[in-house]
């Protein structure tokens, strides 16, 4: 790796730490993520940064430190730089999602192995939990998946970014993500079923039972609206 | 500086107030504001109401609006593309619907336009970044909707028309708020993970000026699940989309209605002609242009293309003047200022406090009157926090959550903000979070009718990049449903615009020229170019030594 060049003026008000971007080293400051920091060091990001807040998993990024062997990733936007990092982010995740109708299946097992059915390889190594940025127990609901305990499954996966890192590191090639995502669906589908009051008022407005209302409404001058505005009750909320 | 949990030690004697007067404040109700000193605080503190951040449009059929000075920038700038540079003679796609933006609003149109009849071949999804880099899928909060038997559409429509300041269009609000327990059905039948109490009802929070729960959610990460949802089944319906690939520019035809547009791989640096029967615009916000100089919410791409290209067509668009600035933004950690503190937070009990400890201000006003609260506390009293950057905000007491509603509180309702402070040693459980307003939502944009047209043949719009549904101010809540609502109304438009016999006729890019002529007689003293596409982030020192190759020799 080619050495950094020495710290310029402007650079010394501020701590500084030395990373290597796909082997490159540049000195940036202490206190930006990896994401700002590839950023300061001149890269315009396309690929590699989405929602820049830890929600949509464009960030996936893989690192070591100097003088450890260890394999680290994180979400380039939620992780400060450390000295010495080695990193490169993930521009794309080859994992195709399968196609499904989720109206034709029912939660359990053999839905799950019908379109994944690599997940009966797993060799509970446990890889794609130590890399998950979100500490998500990967593991425990592929296998949750496996069993058939969708519920379990769902609940487990539940905070997926869907980064993919998880597939990239699975010796067994399962797909981690899109599995969590089809056990969701069905759960939402089949076992949280929707209440009645939901199906009545979606009926009643179909009906037309607002209608008048709306257009009543709609006839108020200003002065009149800003008063039903300011009249109205709160019932579920404590006012002072 | 010791850091202890997370905080410097200064910071820690500030916290020890709000631990200090917590069980004091476990009962106690500050009132909100009425009408009257809503709009005085408003109009001292909040950016909206400051001419300074604004000036005029000098071109177009908006002339004379007064917005945001980097809006103006972004209408007043020259085509990024030069129209003489493209051969429309070659179409690449041709296709009766073009959706532009895959963000919720675009898939959301989408899979209605596809569910209403329009075969999947005649239907493409073209993107900026990937399918779902968008700010639905940051929205953390919650959606609203009127289904609980002691709230109804029309309490619904006071709250948002009220919030809005009686200025939203309200055939708009009519048809968010008629639509929204729809829209929950929908979802509920796709299998989307609501949070549900034991009983199986849907759990309901409140929101800022809400006067009803009726803020259904999935833990905080309520858009996500809602967009990994909806991308799950732009796959399974096999919809062709193309990411990495914004528009550039709409195309019109020698009648003025628009025909397609002008998409440009930001990867491979080729432009590609797409023809449409019906281009609905879906490209979302402006956060990304720091309106005022704010640390934004938003994702990369949200740069208000879609409103500069329609307005070069000669859309009308409306409510610009108003931006939403997020009450409860991160002010620290620096890595992380500006990110989005959902408004669920408070929703859930959680207090505005001062540096004594002691409440500022009702926690669930509308946003821009809670923004201005908080606002007023950092630059005309001496009762905020400031972190070791100087940044300046209040506090957030999290912890006052589980005091109200027990422990596991957070760990079950707040896990995203639970994960993204622990990250930095900061325990919401156990401490405050310090907060400060940050720019999250443009209130206008295009203007359109509820079914989606907008005032050009042709062109549709939904989502944020569209005005009239929020009035001047957005409520929490009314922006997962907008983007649900009008996208699938405009999926369904755009379906009745299939079955129409009409054509396109020749394709052009008149407007765009029309366009340089107009800006060319304002004489710019800043040459600028638009859409921006994606911000400008690099280094000073990188930037000063930026040059352009020749590409043609390389």
């Amino acid at each position: 790796m080619a050495k950094a060049k020495p710290k310029t003026k402007t650079e010394n008000s501020t701590p500084m730490v030395k990373i290597f971007i796909m082997g490159a080293a540049h000195e940036v400051p202490a206190s930006l993520t990896i994401m700002k920091a590839i950023e300061y060091a001149g890269f315009k990001i396309t690929r590699g940064s989405g929602c820049r807040a830890g929600f949509c998993g464009a960030c996936g990024t893989i690192y070591r430190k100097e003088g450890d062997y260890r394999i680290y990733a994180a979400l380039a936007c939620q992780t400060q730089v450390e000295d010495g990092m080695v990193l490169t982010q993930l521009p794309f995740v080859p994992a195709p999602k399968a196609r499904y109708n989720v109206d034709e299946l029912q939660p359990n097992a053999s839905a799950m192995l019908k379109y994944y059915p690599e997940v009966a390889r797993c060799l509970s190594c446990n890889a794609c939990s130590k890399v998950c940025p979100q500490e998500i127990k990967v593991m425990d609901y592929v296998q949750y998946s496996l069993q058939g305990q969708i519920k379990k499954a769902a609940d487990e996966s539940f905070d997926c970014v869907q980064c993919g890192l998880c597939a990239i590191r699975c010796p067994a090639e399962i797909p981690q993500y899109h599995v969590g995502m089809l056990a969701r669906r069905l759960h939402g589908k089949y076992n949280l079923k929707a209440p009645e009051n939901l199906e009545h008022r979606v009926k009643e407005i179909e009906d037309g039972v607002y209608t008048e209302a709306f257009s009543e409404l709609m006839k108020l001058s200003k002065a009149d609206l800003k008063k039903r505005y300011t009249e109205r009750d709160f019932i579920d909320q404590k006012k002072a | 500086m010791a850091m202890i949990r997370g905080y410097p030690e200064n910071m820690r004697k500030s916290i020890e107030n709000v631990n200090k007067t917590r069980s004091k404040r476990l009962d106690q109700i500050i009132p909100d504001l009425t009408l009257a000193e809503r709009k005085e605080v408003l109009d001292g503190f909040h950016p909206d109401y400051n001419p300074k951040f604004k000036r005029n449009i000098t071109w177009g059929q908006n002339k004379g609006d007064n917005v945001p000075n980097e809006v103006v920038d972004v209408l007043e700038a020259y085509p990024m593309v030069n129209p003489d540079d493209i051969d429309l003679s070659q179409i690449d796609f041709d296709v009766n619907v073009l959706i532009v933006g895959a963000g919720g609003a675009g898939t959301s149109a989408a899979l209605w336009s596809k569910y209403a009849g329009v075969p999947k071949e005649e239907i493409l999804l073209a993107t900026k970044l990937r399918l779902g880099d968008c700010n639905t899928v940051m929205a953390q909060g919650g959606i609203q909707a009127a289904d609980r038997p002691d709230d109804s559409p029309i309490i619904h429509y006071l709250d948002a028309i009220g919030g809005g300041h009686f200025e939203n269009n309200p055939k708009l609000v009519n048809a968010l708020v008629a639509d929204g327990p729809k829209i929950i059905k929908w979802h509920k039948d796709l299998g989307m993970m609501y949070d549900c109490n034991e009983d199986g009802s849907l759990v309901q929070n409140p929101g800022g000026g809400t006067s009803r729960n009726r803020m259904h959610c999935a833990k905080d990460y309520t858009g996500m699940e809602i967009f990994r949802t909806l991308k799950d089944e732009i796959i399974n319906l096999e919809i062709p989309y193309l990411e990495f690939s914004p528009a550039v520019e709409l195309i019109t035809d020698e009648t003025g209605r628009v025909a397609g547009t002008v998409l440009y791989n930001i990867e491979t640096k080729q432009y590609f002609v797409v023809r449409a029967k019906t281009t609905i615009l879906t490209t979302g916000g402006f956060g990304r242009l720091h309106v005022a100089g704010f640390p934004t919410t938003n994702h990369y791409g949200a740069t208000m293309d879609g409103v500069v290209m329609a307005y070069r067509a000669g859309a009308k668009l409306r409510d610009l003047d108003a931006t939403q600035f997020h009450p409860t933004g991160a002010a620290f950690p620096e890595q992380i200022v500006g990110l989005l503190i959902t408004e669920k937070v408070r929703s859930l009990g959680g207090q505005v406090l001062g540096k004594d400890g002691e409440q500022l201000c009702y926690p669930l006003e509308p946003r821009d009157v809670e923004a201005s609260s908080i606002i007023k506390c950092c630059t005309s009293t001496d009762n905020y926090i400031e972190t070791p950057t100087q940044m300046r905000g209040v506090w957030l007491d999290s912890p006052l959550i589980e005091e109200i509603k027990g422990k596991g509180t957070i760990l079950n309702n707040l896990s995203a903000m639970y994960r993204m402070m622990n990250r930095f040693d900061i325990d919401i459980t156990e401490d405050p979070i310090l907060v400060y307003p940050t720019l999250h939502y443009q209130n206008g944009g295009i203007e359109h009718d509820e079914n989606c047209y907008t005032s050009i043949k042709g062109l549709l719009a939904a989502g944020e990049i569209s005005g009239g549904v929020h009035g001047k101010n957005r409520l929490m809540g009314n922006s997962l449903l907008e983007i649900n609502v009008f996208g699938r109304r405009a999926g369904m438009t755009a379906a009745k615009e299939f079955r129409k016999k009409s054509t396109v006729g020749k394709l052009s890019l008149t407007h765009v020229h029309k366009s340089i002529k107009a800006l060319d007689a304002l004489n710019l003293k800043d040459k600028r170019y638009s859409p921006t596409i994606l911000p400008e982030y690099r280094s000073d020192a990188v930037r000063a030594r930026l040059v352009q190759l020749y590409e043609e020799s390389l």
